[in-house]
Parts: structure tokens; sequence; C-alpha cells
């Protein structure tokens, strides 16, 4: 699934990810991102394994471990609204531990997405994923990492701002795209 | 801005203010007649728009629970929310993208044209081509629709570009940046597109044609429209003789109220109009109301649809500009030698990060899905709108499991795909990634349904009684004085996204209510 070479080898240039186990590939968290986290309803110690999960989940080496913290923010919040999902976090960061005896922080990272893909039906994972979908990819500084500019109407939209610049094809014939008004 | 009674019986009562509801208020309003629009969303103005997915979607969308079921990819991705409607004054006009197009003539014979196809239900319209010319032709101009009335067409943005070369080079000719409801021009008081790309948010420039900042604002200046928004209808009910008298509705504050009508009108979109005449059940319509064929519910359409992503090696943005930027329509055709009946259009699509990472493999994760999402920025694509299968046993029910926040049972969308479907789907798959390799993709996607944006034919109209719910002109068959006045209509799905018809069939309507009002038949 990861070409683990290339996974660790932009994980150690992006700078943003201190603890790389070089012989098992296991992905350790920034330290002071857990605390920056301020959790209310989840222990460090699952804010610290949903920060890597999520990272599994969604894995961006060159992204930093604060866009994966705000996951772990609201996944707190919504646990602190409602007991249902805080227990189901709680159970479920419990059977990642158990799975194979190992903190499942611990892992190797191939070990852990192997028991992340052996829980993926489960409504915790589909929480923790439903979550991150969000969380992760509505975040503006995120945004320009793909290149997506957001919001255009500040700026009055594309028209004079590369709405049709593609160079490396022709320009369509008139009749099928007539020119701006 | 009038202010009827609850107690006027002589109102016209219209039930949603979309592309049907809010079509039929201005005409009826500009007729002299007194209309009263109960709308479930509240009113926004133009200046509230965000250009933001999420934030726009949380604005806007209908998010009350539903539940699908059936084999349809939908009810796996998107168990709870089965379409994507909004419950906003101006209905799904706000987020539509304006892609208007008439269905074409043999479609309106679908029956005859595609024979006994086994698994359908498919009829022909009891209207022809030619009786809704003049309507669409009022429809083109109400709406502003480029390439028609001298109205230039709009340019083509970057996702077009693409999209023209890779399907010319195929050989497709019915390649343009289409008919469109967006001002190309300055035109009816509305700016031209600035190419901003948040077609699906809210048009923030106006150039959109949306009911919220059209028909609405024209309807209320003939001071004959009493809008009633956060207006949401619980029960239409009716006196001894079996005609409708009025509406049971719930305002913000949650107070239900009763208005009296001389006629009801439904144009919730077609999940909400056949269960709202579900929930309207009595003594005497047992089966909820303007039932007595069994079809209030069934024959759901949705359009065949799916997407066609793709990678390049170079940069393409395919967010800046018109959402629906272009259309290919060579496939439109009926020509059943591809081995189903029915066609289907590519209209090129974009999403931002946000949608792009929930739609582009719904529940997807790990790397392999990530670095398609890094390809962002040289990303195009399309979709595809082609004909769906009508069937009986694709309905809308009421789930008996489950309540909304008013008490009643929330409604279930049943689809199972039928083969047809499912070869069309096939092709067009394969057609999608053949146009994009001839302008050398690097890879391409295919991307199954989004939550169903084109929802049709639950309370449809058919020539005899036992068919269908109304009659051609949206009259149900059982009540005079109770109309369909939205896509709910449609007999069958066609090639063509709905809404123009949509608009096209309430002017027809409203000549046809101001007819019968005249000579008191209703
Ligand atoms: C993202 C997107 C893009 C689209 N693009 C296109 C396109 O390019 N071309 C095209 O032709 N179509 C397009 N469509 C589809 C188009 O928006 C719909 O076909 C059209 O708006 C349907 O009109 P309608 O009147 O049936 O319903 P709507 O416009 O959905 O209006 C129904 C209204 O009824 C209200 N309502 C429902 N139930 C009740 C109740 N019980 N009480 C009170 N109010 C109620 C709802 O709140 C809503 O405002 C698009 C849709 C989406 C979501
Ligand atoms: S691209 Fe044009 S139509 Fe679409 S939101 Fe922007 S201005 Fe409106």
């Amino acid at each position: 699934m990861i070409k683990k070479g290339i996974y660790r080898r932009q994980l150690m240039q992006s700078g943003a990810i201190v603890g790389i186990a070089a012989s098992s590939g296991a992905v350790l968290v920034t330290p002071g991102v857990a605390k920056a986290m301020n959790l209310t309803t989840l222990d460090p110690h699952e804010g610290e394994t949903l920060l890597v999960m999520s990272r599994q989940i969604y894995p961006h080496p060159n992204l930093g471990d604060m866009y994966y913290a705000q996951v772990v923010t609201d996944l707190d919040q919504k646990a602190a609204a409602d007991k249902n999902i805080a227990q189901q976090i709680k159970d479920g960061v419990a059977g990642l531990d158990s799975a194979m005896g190992i903190a499942w922080i611990a892992l190797s990272s191939g070990n852990q997405i192997a028991v992340l893909t052996s829980i993926e039906t489960t409504p915790f994972f589909q929480t923790v994923r439903g979550t991150a979908v969000v969380s992760l990819y509505n975040n503006p500084l995120v945004w320009r990492f793909f290149g997506y500019e957001g919001a255009s109407f500040p700026y009055g939209g594309y028209i004079h701002r590369g709405f049709n610049d593609i160079n490396w094809l022709p320009k369509p014939p008139d009749a099928a795209s007539p020119a701006a008004g | 801005m009038a202010q009827y009674e609850f107690s006027d019986d002589s109102v016209v009562v219209i039930i949603g203010s979309g592309a049907g509801g809010g079509t039929l208020a201005n005409e009826l309003c500009q007729k002299g007649i007194k209309v009263v629009v109960l709308e479930a969303g509240p009113r926004h103005t133009i200046r509230d728009f965000v250009n933001n997915e999420w934030a726009a979607f949380s604005m806007l969308a209908w998010t009350d629970k539903r539940t699908a079921s059936g084999n349809w990819r939908v009810a796996k991705d998107f168990p709870t929310l089965p379409a994507w409607i909004c419950k906003t004054v101006g209905g799904t006009t706000v987020h539509w993208a304006g892609a208007s197009l008439r269905i074409q003539e043999h479609e309106f014979r679908a029956r005859s044209t595609y024979g006994d196809i086994p698994g359908t239900s498919l009829q022909d319209w009891p209207i022809t081509l030619a009786d809704l010319e003049p309507y669409y032709a009022k429809a083109e101009d109400k709406m502003g629709v480029t390439r028609t009335n001298d109205i230039p067409g709009l340019p083509g943005n970057n996702n077009f570009t693409v999209m023209y070369w890779g399907a010319t080079r195929i050989g497709y000719t019915g390649v343009s940046t289409g008919r469109m409801a967006i001002n190309s021009r300055v035109r009816a008081g509305r700016s031209s597109c600035w190419q901003m790309g948040f077609c699906f948010q809210g048009c923030k420039s106006g150039a959109k044609w949306s009911t919220l900042y059209t028909e609405i604002p024209a309807a209320e200046a003939t001071g004959r429209l009493d809008l009633r928004p956060q207006s949401m209808v619980l029960q239409i009910q009716h006196d001894d003789t079996g005609k409708v008298n009025g509406v049971l509705y719930a305002d913000a504050t949650g107070t239900q109220h009763l208005q009296k009508a001389r006629v009801v009108c439904v144009a919730g979109n077609s999940i909400e109009t056949p269960r709202l005449l579900l929930n309207s059940h009595s003594a005497r319509y047992p089966d909820g109301l303007a039932n007595s064929s069994g079809e209030v519910g069934r024959n759901y359409m949705r359009h065949l649809t799916g997407s066609v992503f793709a990678i390049f090696d170079q940069p393409v943005h395919m967010y800046r500009g018109t959402t629906m930027a272009g259309i290919i329509m060579d496939e439109a055709r009926y020509d059943p030698r591809r081995g189903f009946v029915g066609g289907y259009h590519f209209e090129t699509i974009s999403l931002g990060v946000p949608f792009l990472a929930a739609f582009l493999s719904p529940g997807a994760w790990g790397r392999d899905y990530t670095s398609l999402l890094e390809g962002y920025s040289n990303m195009a694509g399309m979709w595809i709108v082609g004909e769906d299968m009508p069937s009986a046993t694709n309905r809308i029910t009421l789930n008996p499991a489950e309540k909304d926040q008013w008490g009643l049972p929330i409604p279930d969308v049943h689809y199972d795909d039928h083969e047809n479907d499912i070869a069309m789907r096939n092709h067009a798959f394969k057609q999608g990634d053949a146009v994009y390799q001839a302008v050398e993709s690097t890879q391409t996607i295919e991307v199954p349904p989004y939550p169903s944006t084109h929802n049709l034919g639950t309370c449809r109209m058919s020539a005899n009684s036992r068919d269908g719910v109304c009659n051609k002109f949206g009259q149900t068959h059982d009540i005079a004085n109770l109309f369909i006045s939205d896509g709910s209509q449609f007999t069958t799905g066609a090639a063509e996204n709905p809404t123009l018809t949509i608009v096209t069939l309430a002017i027809r309507q409203s000549d046809y209510i101001a007819d019968q009002m005249g000579k008191n038949q209703i």
C-alpha cells in the first residue's frame, strides 16, 4: 500500500515529524502536538493514537502533524457532546491496542495498517474516517498544499485570473467556446 | 408583499419555492392570482452565500434524515443522505449548475421507442415535444439560457479545454460550452458570470438563474405573493367531497397553522412530494392523497450518473470557472446497438478539495487514495447524465421505524440499478476514459454516483389514471384542485438535466390553473 522508503524519506524531509524509528517505520507524534490539542474528554494516549490513525487513514507525507491534530480536536469535541461517541472511541482505541498485544501506536507502519484494515467496517473506524475526511480537507492551509485556491469571490472570480490559462492544449474554436463578453 | 388570512380559502397554496414552485408562484401572481408559498427552508440573500463547500452545504442543504435501500451504490456510500437537495427559499436552484437542455422528441415516447423492456415501467408521456415547444421558448427566455434568444455561449475554462480536445480527438462532434442558465452577458438586471467556480454553493454574482432572486422577487413585486419561509407542510387536508381545502404546517417556532386553500400545488422535489401525499392519508384516502392508482412514490428516477476524473502531468486547475463548463452530446442519441436504450451526456464537473476527498472514492483510505488527491491541480473531471429506467419497485415509502422532528415517518428511498443502467454506465465509463486518454492522462478514475441531485418521477403524469398520479397538466387524476408542480411529474427521465423542463411544465401549468379557476372548474 505504501511505498515505505519514499514515505519515510518524505517524512524526514518534511521535518514536521521528529520521531521516525528507522527499523520499524513507526510513525511517532511530534512532541508538543498532543499537549497542544487541549483534549477535554479523551486522554493523551487516545489523542496520540487517533492522530497517528488519522495519518494512516489519509497519509500525506508532506503535511505536518498540526493538520491531523485538528481531526483529534474535532473527535474530542464530538466525544464531549455525545457519551456514546466517547465510549465508542475509548473502546476503539483499546481494541487497537489489544489487536497484536502491543500498543497500536508502537506497531510498525505495516502492522498499524494491517490492524486498521481488519477493523475498517466498524463504527469506530467510520467515526474517525468520517471526521478526518472533513476536518483534514476542509482546512484552507491544507488546500494550499493541494494547489486549491479556495474562495474566489473576494478576488472577483477567475474571469481575469486564469480560468482559461491552460497552455499545453490549443484554445478550442470560438463556436465551441466563445470569448468572454 | 401580501399577507393573507389563515382562513382565506381563495388562495392558491404552493408547497416549495424551487424550480417548480418558485416559477409557478410568479406565473400565477402575474396573472392576478393570490398565492401563498410555504417553504420549509429559511430565506437567504446572495450576500449570505459562502465560497466554501461544507459551509454552503450546511447552510442550504436538506439534511433531515432519510434512509436508502436497494442495490444502488448510493445506499452503501450515503445510507442516510440518498439525495442532494436544498432546503431554502429558491430550493435546489440555489445549488444547481445551470445546464438547461430540452428533452428530445423521441424521449417523450420512451415506451414506443424503446419497446417493452422487462423490469421497467416505461410509458410514453401524455404530451409531446410539440406541446412543450412554446413553453420551452418562454422558459429559456425567462432563465436567460445561453445559445438561445441570441445569448452567446459562455467561454470555456481549463476543464472544458481538456474535455474538448479529448472528445474531438476520439471523434465526438457535439462538444461545446452548451446551453446554460448563466448570463454570458449582463441580462435581466443580473451580472454576467465571473467564472468564480462556486456554482454549487450559491452564485455570488447572481449570473446563474435561481428562483430566489428572479421569480420570487418578481412575484412579490405584484403584491400578490405571501411567501412564508421556515414553514414545513405536514399534511394536506380535504373536505367531505374529497377536494383539498387546506394545509397544516409548522412555522419556525414549531407552532402549527392551518392555511385554507382553493387549490394546492405540491413542489417539494421528488422525495418530499410523494412523502407528503402519503403522510396525508385519511379515512377517505387510506393510502394517501391522489393514490388510487397506487403509483404515488413509485417509478423513482435519479438519472444514471457517475463521473470520470483524470490526472495529467501538467496543470489544469479545474475548479476555476463554471462548474459545468461544457458538454458532449454525441451519446445522447437513441442507438440500441450500444447495448442499452436511452442516451447520456458528459458534462464537465469540478469539486473543491473538501468535496473531492469525500466523493472521489467514498470510504477509500490509505496512500493509494491520498496520492490521487495529491494530483488535484492536474485533474480534470466530467459527470455522466444518462436516462435511467423507471421501475415500479424503485420508490419512496414511509419508513415505519423512524420519525422526524414533527413525529412524521421519514422517507426511505429504494433503488435497484436495472441492467440497462449498468450497461449504460459501463459504456460511459469506457468512453470517458477514452476521452481523457486521448489527451494523455496519466490516470483516470471512475467515480460512483454522488447523492442524487436529479430526483424524478414519483408522481408521474399519465394518459390513463390507472398508470400514474397526474394528467398532462400535473393535475392529479383523483383530486381536481390538487396539482403536482415539480420533477415528480416526469413520466420518464430522459437524458437531459431536468430543470428547464420543470420550469417549462410550471409555466404551462399556470395557464391551465388560471383557465380552470376562471371557468370555476376548480
Ligand atoms: C449540485 C446540484 C447541481 C445541479 N445542477 C443541475 C443542472 O445543471 N441542470 C439541471 O437541470 N438541474 C440541476 N440540478 C437539479 C435541480 O436543482 C433540480 O432539478 C430542481 O431544483 C428541482 O426543482 P423542484 O422544484 O422539483 O425542487 P427544489 O428546487 O428542490 O425545491 C423544492 C423545495 O420544496 C421545499 N419543501 C420540500 N418539502 C416541503 C414541505 N413539506 N413543506 C415546505 N417546503 C417543502 C424544499 O425545502 C425546497 O426548497 C442540480 C442539483 C444539485 C443539487
Ligand atoms: S462560475 Fe459564474 S455562475 Fe458559477 S458561481 Fe461563479 S459567477 Fe456564478
